[in-house]
């Protein structure tokens, strides 16, 4: 086996048995705690939940009881919303920051603009909870003002859960919107102009089509990681309305059906890789 | 018209700034509530709550469980992660881009399911909840990541390195602990410190895969049971606090590897 380094030159003789050695542990682990739990999965996902042998039981359950057809519907929309709002509130942000800030701001302004994505995500969405109750800060605005009478219901609502998610998002997306227009070499934009763009022209033919991409990848990440998410729905949507997290936490949580939580588990999955395969050819993760 | 967009900009920035410190600032003002209540109107200031936080062995334990498996979590997944980065990086492996791959999968498959499939792994061979179970699954987590940090600073400057020392006859132990790990420091702090704020803020798999001992968002999840409560913010205030100093950290370590 030849040796090579990635950039092309030989290395001296190394035995086959190094490289392998200091491959194989994570190999083994990922093996070992990623690989084989979904194996485990799947087969549980065909057993019944009182023994017995090999059943699509749990699979059919989920496709002919419309409750749980529900917490999928549930799912795609308040994903497909938070997505759709996070991306147009952070683009402008993000613009602001990269191009309005001046330069020698822009770190610290960034950092600030992430800083709470680094709080505790249990915290975080417990701090809605606070801003959003019958007796939390707007509502006590809103009557202490004499603007409504009746304190708003807001929270264990879906308004309540997709503010949490579009929190935690909006920052994520600024992040990966910013560091993508910073990306961009500024000699597009002075071309642009001088072939005689104006300003709008320039960001609507040049800065938009040459970004998209960056957002196409924040944007599955969004999709991916708010469709999984048990923690926001759960604490600001309540119990009024389920999403697929609530419903596969809630099969081991009351009745420890771990067949039909893995059958679940499988099927939120399976929606989660049609997306990715639905937008892999923008997805094109590159060593740097 | 220029100005008009610049003023619209300013406004902008400043409601989403708003719209992002909102739930931070009500945590932390009403962390400082006197009243057994965080709502509003604010008739603090008062420690009492942080006092109540740091007298519950309950939460302090849970503390102490969380850092214990964000230290051990992310030096394992570290490890891992920078000899696989070295190892791809450095020699041809044969179908080396699938099974860079396979290590990386686990960062496209939500928490929920790494902790289902944990679950449903270690009932199937008896093993018992314990922190150790969820250490495991942070490892999971971190691994890809920390794989993906190290692997993408590897470039041919330290490859010359490494060459150099080779020539001058060090064998391969040498090559790794005094040229590559040193020159490679700012990424595996990097990767180090990202693990750190991932495990320590880790709920789902944590609350699948333990029992009586546990680690704090799980404690924090039990709290709030009890609603609306000035104690869980004042343990969320100092939640933030730690993540604060670890972001810190992290920055600088970026930082330091950007010249300046």
């Amino acid at each position: 086996m030849s040796t090579v380094t990635n950039s092309g030159r030989a290395l001296p003789r190394a035995g086959r048995a190094l490289p392998w050695a200091l491959v194989t542990p994570a190999l083994g682990w990922t093996l070992l705690f990623f690989v084989l739990p979904f194996i485990a999965m799947g087969f549980s996902s065909l057993t019944a939940h009182d023994g017995g042998g090999f059943t699509l039981a749990n699979y059919s359950q989920f496709f002919t009881d419309p409750s749980y057809w529900r917490a999928m519907v549930n799912s795609l929309q308040v994903t497909a919303i938070v997505t759709v709002v996070s991306v147009l509130l952070a683009y402008p942000f993000a613009w602001i920051l990269a191009e309005q800030v001046p330069e020698r701001w822009q770190r610290l302004a960034l950092m600030l603009a992430v800083l709470p994505f680094w709080t505790s995500y249990v915290v975080r969405s417990y701090s809605w909870l606070l801003v959003l109750a019958q007796n939390g800060v707007i509502n006590r605005t809103l009557t202490g003002l004499g603007l409504v009478g009746e304190p708003l219901q807001l929270a264990n609502t879906r308004f309540a859960t997709v503010t949490g998610f579009v929190h935690f998002f909006v920052m994520l997306l600024t992040l990966t919107i910013f560091a993508n227009l910073k990306q961009l070499s500024p000699s597009y934009r002075k071309a642009a102009a001088d072939l005689g763009a104006g300003p709008v022209r320039t960001f609507l033919h040049v800065v938009l089509p040459l970004t998209l991409p960056g957002i196409m990848v924040g944007a599955f990440l969004t999709f991916v990681l708010c469709i999984g998410d048990y923690i926001t729905p759960q604490i600001l949507g309540g119990n009024n309305e389920l999403l697929m997290p609530q419903l596969v936490m809630m099969q081991i949580g009351r009745r420890g059906d771990f067949p039909l939580a893995s059958a679940l588990s499988i099927i939120l999955m399976a929606v989660v890789t049609v997306a990715y395969l639905a937008c892999a050819r923008w997805l094109k993760i590159e060593r740097a | 018209m220029r100005r008009i967009v610049r003023i619209a900009a300013w406004l902008y920035a400043l409601a989403v700034y708003g719209f992002i410190f909102l739930p931070v600032i009500v945590l932390v003002l009403f962390s400082l509530q006197a009243t057994s209540f965080p709502i509003p109107p604010f008739t603090g200031p008062s420690l009492r709550w942080y006092q109540a936080v740091l007298s519950d062995t309950r939460l302090t334990s849970a503390l102490v469980n969380s850092l214990a498996v964000a230290i051990l979590s992310s030096a394992a997944a570290v490890t891992l992660g920078f000899l696989s980065a070295w190892g791809f990086a450095r020699f041809t492996l044969p179908s080396s881009t699938l099974l860079r791959g396979l290590i990386t999968l686990p960062l496209t498959v939500s928490y929920l399911i790494i902790g289902m499939g944990l679950l449903v792994l270690f009932n199937w061979a008896g093993l018992p909840k314990s922190l150790l179970a969820a250490g495991i699954g942070h490892v999971v987590i971190n691994l890809p990541l920390c794989f993906a940090i190290i692997y993408s600073q590897m470039g041919d400057h330290q490859i010359n390195i490494e060459r150099a020392a080779r020539d001058l006859g060090a064998p391969e132990w040498k090559v790794l602990l005094l040229i590559t790990v040193p020159v490679m420091a700012p990424a595996i702090f990097a990767g180090f410190f990202l693990s750190m704020t991932f495990s320590w803020d880790e709920f789902v798999i944590s609350f699948l895969l333990t029992r009586f001992d546990t680690t704090l968002p799980v404690e924090i999840w039990n709290l709030l049971r009890s609603g609306l409560n000035p104690k869980t913010n004042a343990v969320g205030s100092l939640v933030f606090a730690v993540s604060i100093v670890l972001v810190v950290l992290f920055e600088l370590t970026l930082l330091r590897r950007t010249p300046a």
